[in-house]
């Protein structure tokens, strides 16, 4: 066992400093500043819900948002109406939002890419109208406030014995989120190394190739799609238990290009990856709104564009030179670097780079 | 035993007719060899027997059953494994990966069991694991086990597919243009591997090649397209000596 723990690769060891971090974080930063990072950690488990239909299944979709409403909404509605623990009302708002994913999956399969990015986007413009509808329900535009969350006292001294200082609602909301990220973390990197992800994968790189070998296509795309909305509505659900409040105008079309702007950032097809774009995709704006003002280069006409866009110039231009200049998005950056980096140490270029064949399709 | 049985098989696309009434048998434990100039159809045909095209007229049949009532992924689990042409393989994936994804309808994990292993999925896994290293080995490939295939040269990428193929356990083996676009001592290799899968694995092969010293050697029986038709059929020697084939190949050329 400790020759293994010897053994294990420096990736794991990342692994176990970052989990530390984050468990660690909100004895070290401000109340606010834990919410901040509880909004990051709901992004990313997003963003994982998105790359696992993106990056792994190849699938696109520019309306996730509208499955984080439906998951958001779910809860609430739970919580609100029927009176139920919060802590409950997460998994099944995960299940409920992965089962309408599933059934979207469905027609989804005869779209092409561009319709299919169509229709998603259709979603994410429909989907806040359509829940301001049945109003007794949803609380129509106004939307619904949630009682505020207190700590369970367990966690509440413990978190006191090492700060001394009372934990507040939100850096309880903070280690909910986290645990929630961890896991669904967990359940991603177990699936795509395993049948299911792989026959998703071979889906991606070859549609024919993978039926020649026995995959269901149609089967595991709807499924991507089901297990991609049910990341998105845990999400969805964690986000509005840690504002208190949920409206339709939570859920605007911004936030579906934010998603997957952190999808492209972070780097399709990888595990960590989605934490990094999560990261980006939620400072990114915050901190370009702060900066952009103060850049005198800048002409003033384009400034106060910007600052009037919001989020939006800034997620494009991003987007833009993400995929100019890394299309493996920032862990892909990392792990060429790391890569180049080992052989310029050991001073030889021993991985050869073969000839790619053409066309990887019929023939 | 017939094992396939390829019936007045027609394929349009659009205008072109791609195939034009083309029948014949392969028998449990041939070596079927499929030739013809370019454009013959004879990729078209391959694409028809594993349900990627549907044909316009005509039927095949899978051990007497319909091939054309079969959704695409059901084709090999009634026996039939194919390459490709041009190499298909999954690009992102490792070689074991690969022919990991060709074991697929022998394993059973859903996404359940692939989000939450289980002991039983954990198993299940590191028996196709085996499986998959054992055909690795078996196209002599167990060096390059662990390596992503998008970076092999493209011999070794046919011989990946090849193994991808095996590790489903077919009864007939589909390759299209095994010999192509590799080297002279690649081609000597594969003609032993092609005997080795017929000999010691039982299977039964139907390949399409252009390399003719390579049809030759290895198959029992010769099936030449041109133009979407038939023009002949026979052993290797007759069919060399076929004026109708010798006209095709000379007026392709
Ligand atoms: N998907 C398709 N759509 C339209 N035409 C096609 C399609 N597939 C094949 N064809 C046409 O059908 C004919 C037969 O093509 P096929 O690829 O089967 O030939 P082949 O015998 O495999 O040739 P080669 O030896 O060059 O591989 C050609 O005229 C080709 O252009
Ligand atoms: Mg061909």
């Amino acid at each position: 066992m400790l020759q293994r723990i010897r053994n294990s690769p420096p990736r794991y060891w990342l692994v176990v400093v970052v989990i530390l971090f984050f468990i660690g974080l909100p004895t070290v930063i401000g109340s606010f500043q834990a919410s901040e990072w509880a909004q990051v950690l709901i992004l990313a488990i997003a963003i994982m819900g998105l790359n696992i239909l993106v990056g792994y299944s190849g699938q696109i979709s520019l309306g996730h948002g509208a499955f984080m409403a439906i998951g958001a909404y779910a809860s609430a509605i739970l919580v609100h109406k029927y009176k139920m623990d919060y802590l409950v009302t997460i998994p099944i708002a995960g299940l409920l939002t992965g089962m309408i994913g599933f059934l979207f999956g469905v027609p989804a399969l005869r779209l092409s890419a561009l319709y299919l990015a169509l229709a998603t986007f259709a979603l994410a413009v429909v989907t806040p109208s359509l829940i301001k509808r049945p109003a007794e329900l949803t609380g129509g535009v106004q939307g619904i406030i949630l009682p505020p969350i207190d700590p369970p006292p367990l966690a509440s001294d413990a978190f006191t014995a090492v700060t001394g200082t009372a934990m507040t609602s939100d850096q309880w909301i903070y280690y909910v989120t986290l645990a929630f990220a961890l896991v669904l973390f967990w359940l991603a990197w177990n699936l795509v190394r395993h049948r299911a992800g792989r026959a998703m994968r071979a889906i991606r790189d070859g549609e024919v190739a993978a039926a020649a070998s026995g995959v269901n296509i149609a089967g595991y795309k709807t499924l991507a799609f089901g297990i991609s909305a049910l990341y998105a509505g845990i999400a969805g659900s964690l986000f509005g238990l840690a504002v208190g409040f949920v409206s339709p105008d939570t859920f605007p079309v911004a936030l579906s290009i934010q998603l997957l702007v952190g999808t492209v950032v972070g780097g399709l097809a990888s595990i960590p990856g989605p934490l990094i774009g999560a990261i980006f995709a939620y400072f990114l704006p915050i901190e370009s709104n702060q900066w952009v003002p103060t850049q005198t280069w800048i002409p003033s006409q384009i400034a106060s564009t910007v600052e009037k866009a919001g989020p939006a110039v800034t997620y494009g231009v991003v987007l833009i030179l993400i995929m100019i200049f890394a299309p493996n998005g920032v862990v892909g950056l990392i792990t060429a670097g790391y890569a180049r980096l080992r052989r310029r140490l050991r001073g030889a270029a021993d991985r050869d780079s073969g000839q790619m064949p053409p066309d990887p399709q019929t023939g | 035993m017939t094992l396939l049985d390829v019936r007045e098989l027609g394929v349009r696309f659009g205008g072109v007719v791609a195939l034009d009434r083309v029948s014949f048998t392969v028998d449990a434990g041939e070596v079927v060899a499929l030739i013809g100039p370019n454009g013959a159809g004879k990729t078209t045909l391959f694409n028809v027997i594993t349900r990627v095209y549907r044909p316009s007229s005509g039927s095949v049949l899978v051990d007497g059953q319909p091939v054309s009532r079969m959704p695409p992924h059901h084709v090999v689990r009634h026996g039939l494994a194919r390459t490709f042409q041009n190499v298909a393989l999954f690009r992102s994936m490792s070689v074991l990966e690969n022919v990991i994804v060709g074991d697929h309808t022998r394993t059973r994990s859903g996404w359940l069991e692939s989000m939450i292993p289980m002991p039983g999925t954990v198993r299940e896994e590191a028996k196709a694991r085996t499986r998959a290293m054992e055909m690795i080995d078996f196209v002599g490939l167990g060096d390059v086990a662990m390596r992503p295939v998008a970076a092999l040269p493209f011999g070794t990428q046919k011989r990946v597919e090849l193994a991808r193929a095996l590790v489903s356990k077919p009864r007939l083996l589909l390759l299209d243009e095994p010999a192509g676009g590799i080297s002279h001592e690649e081609v000597d290799a594969t003609a032993r591997l092609l005997r080795r899968i017929h000999d010691e694995l039982g299977m039964t092969v139907l390949l399409v090649e252009h390399h003719m010293a390579f049809v030759m050697g290895i198959s029992d029986r010769v099936v030449v397209l041109d133009f979407g038709r038939k023009i002949a059929e026979g052993s290797p020697g007759e069919v060399q000596r076929n004026p109708a084939v010798i006209e095709a190949y000379l007026g392709a050329a």
